[in-house]
């Protein structure tokens, strides 16, 4: 009984259990709890990269809540798990490296931003709550401890964006529709959950996925879940919330929230990879995601580029680069049951999408936190307000320009290196998908050197004169981001074939999935 | 006897949930529509779980012999009707805070967020 063999729960447990230690710190110490928060969140950080070391060399690794030992999923010669399991393999690593380091940046960040706010307990509390909810989210191996968590994520997201509401209307709008948004989708997952149970009387991701029949009644779960995850994750007939969501949060929040929509891409794609697999159409299903997708990144792109309001135009390009990931993954499923094409070009496109996440979640975190900055000092977050800034907030300035680099995937940054993944081997697919994605890449690239020149660009003006650089917390947070940023853009090698690499292949390979917890069936 | 009226029920519940979110405009009225949906999901679960004749799965008092009722959907219901007590609250209270800055709950109104 090493305590390395409860690692996986101790990542959820720690900021759990720091969620309501917060609180009553922060009556001894008012400055306490910003500290414990990102304490807590440091161990898990540093917990999740032991973890990812350690399935990256050994294999995927489960853990069985309340059994003998955590790694016993079939418990006295049953020929199912009855237990609720955390099941955590190379796709969910990746993604909870993510969380992990989103939100500890986050936090660091929230320490300076949050000054001016009253009840920053309760903020630091529902920021640790939000971070249990995306990990449960992608550690788990349960489909109704997905729903659980879910709703966690959720319900800490909503009081999070409308956390400015008793002082403003906006956030409150923002949340509320957001609370809708996130009710109907968790509901139509409890009855896509209840869908399978009363057919196979099974609740466990791998033991559902290796009885699944793809029959009239999975057709309808699968068409439950499918847009209600593509909803969260905000693909775009269902963006509605995006916009509204991201621009209202704080800013340290809309980075996270960012990656927590990435937890409900991840979950969708679980479903489609490791539950269906190739049971299901996979072109037709294929396709109807690379849809969701093209619409996701042009729509979003137009509509970025006649926004104001500098974190709505960020937000509407958030949802132009979820559909490049939409793009990727969708051409990786639509050729899944022809070996040799996923050979070719499929497994590489995948690459580019599931990179793309990780990409897309660290330089749109910098973007947020550079708005965020802007905000911190100027009140503003009107472009036509701005102007000049770039005398008074050197760093911030630096950091805009690589995030907006980034985005717009120029090179040497880490969106060149997985957009021209996504090019290339879409373009093998079907040349006019690749064209378009160039397209609205470009259009990216237009719409960021319009916020630089209005934002930083230009005299110094008269009413910012007060303008100084942000404080040093907030420094840290965008220029660890950065960092990363640049690391990814000069060595992609390294991390595709480590990192990316087995997280596409664990997503593909349906039976090492269900191998994991019923012993190679 | 009561065959598949529960299912009857729950399409009833979820569309009638759906019809209120589309068309009603009153954001207490859509925190209805939530409701409704939830109680539609929560009666399919029970009623997955439900065994003609059976008793409640206790096994210290049950007769030998006795069919039970599945706990499993029970307890997946017990957990959804908790977190939906949390979600209606959520809603509400934000709702409060939407009447308090805006003077008005109709969703026509509520729209400084657009473009």
């Amino acid at each position: 009984m090493s305590l390395s063999n409860h690692i996986p729960i101790l990542i959820i447990a720690i900021p759990l259990l720091a969620a309501f230690l917060v609180p009553l710190i922060n009556r001894i110490n008012k400055k306490a709890a910003g500290i414990l928060t990102a304490l807590a969140l440091s161990v898990s950080l540093i917990l999740t990269i032991a973890l990812a070391v350690k399935i990256l060399t050994v294999g995927p690794q489960v853990y069985v809540f309340g059994a003998a030992s955590p790694s016993l999923t079939l418990p006295s010669g049953l020929k199912f798990p009855i237990r609720i399991m955390l099941q955590i393999d190379a796709m969910s690593i990746f993604m909870g490296l993510i969380t992990a380091v989103v939100s500890f940046l986050g936090a660091i960040y929230s320490l300076s931003f949050t000054k001016q706010y009253d009840g920053v307990d309760k903020y630091y509390s529902l920021l640790l709550l939000l971070t249990v909810g995306m990990f449960g989210m992608e550690f788990t191996g349960d489909i109704f401890n997905f729903f659980v968590f879910l709703e966690i994520a959720s319900i800490a997201s909503v009081a999070l964006i409308s956390f400015r509401g008793i002082d403003f209307g906006e956030p409150a709008e923002a949340g509320f529709k957001y609370m809708i948004v996130s009710s109907i989708s968790a509901l139509m997952v409890l009855f896509a959950i209840g869908i399978f149970y009363g057919q196979y009387d099974l609740l466990n991701f791998a033991a559902l996925a290796s009885v699944i029949k793809y029959s009239q009644l999975d057709k309808i779960a699968l068409g439950l879940l499918i847009p209600v995850l593509a909803m969260k994750a905000g693909a775009v007939p269902m963006h509605m919330w995006t916009p509204d969501a991201y621009s209202e949060a704080p800013a340290p929040i809309t980075m996270i929230l960012v990656a927590a929509s990435q937890a409900s891409l991840y979950a969708l794609f679980r479903v489609v990879f490791s539950l269906y697999n190739i049971s299901l159409n996979a072109l037709t299903v294929g396709w109807i995601i690379i849809v969701f997708g093209l619409l996701s990144m042009f729509i979003g792109v137009t509509m970025a580029i006649v926004q104001k309001d500098i974190k709505r135009l960020m937000a509407y390009h958030a949802v132009s680069q979820t559909g490049y990931m939409f793009l990727g993954v969708g051409v990786g499923l639509a050729v899944l049951a022809n070996p040799e094409a996923l050979k070719n070009y499929g497994i590489t496109a995948m690459e580019g999408g599931i990179f793309h996440i990780m990409n897309h979640a660290m330089y749109k975190g910098l973007l947020f936190l550079t708005a965020g900055a802007l905000f911190f000092r100027t009140g503003t977050r009107d472009l036509n307000k701005m102007g000049g800034l770039a005398h008074y907030m050197k760093y911030t300035t630096i950091f805009f320009i690589i995030g907006a680099a980034a985005i717009a995937g120029l090179p040497p940054f880490n969106g060149f290196a997985s957009k021209l993944l996504i090019y290339e081997s879409v373009y093998r697919f079907n040349p006019l998908l690749s064209i378009m994605a160039m397209v609205v890449s470009i259009l990216t690239l237009a719409s960021f050197v319009k916020v630089f020149h209005s934002a930083f660009l230009g005299p110094k003006l008269p009413q910012f004169k007060e303008v100084k650089e942000t404080p040093r917390s907030m420094l840290f947070a965008m220029a660890v981001l950065s960092c990363i940023i640049i690391f990814f853009g000069l060595f992609p090698d390294l991390i595709v074939k480590n990192l990316v690499h087995p997280a596409v292949m664990s997503l593909i390979e349906q039976l090492q999935y269900t191998g994991t917890v019923l012993g190679g069936m | 006897m009561i065959g598949n009226l529960p299912y009857v029920a729950v399409v009833i519940f979820i569309g009638l949930g759906i019809y209120t979110l589309m068309f009603k405009r009153n954001l207490i009225k859509i925190a209805i529509g939530i409701c409704l949906i939830e109680n539609g999901v929560n009666l399919f679960l029970i009623t997955l779980g439900y065994r003609k004749g059976a008793i409640a799965p206790i096994y210290t008092q049950a007769p030998s012999g006795q069919i039970m009722v599945l706990p499993t959907p029970q307890a997946l219901t017990l957990t959804s009707i908790v977190i939906g007590i949390a979600t209606t609250a959520l809603i509400l209270s934000v709702a409060m805070m939407i009447y308090k800055h805006y003077g008005t709950l109709d969703t026509d109104q509520v729209r400084r967020l657009r473009g």
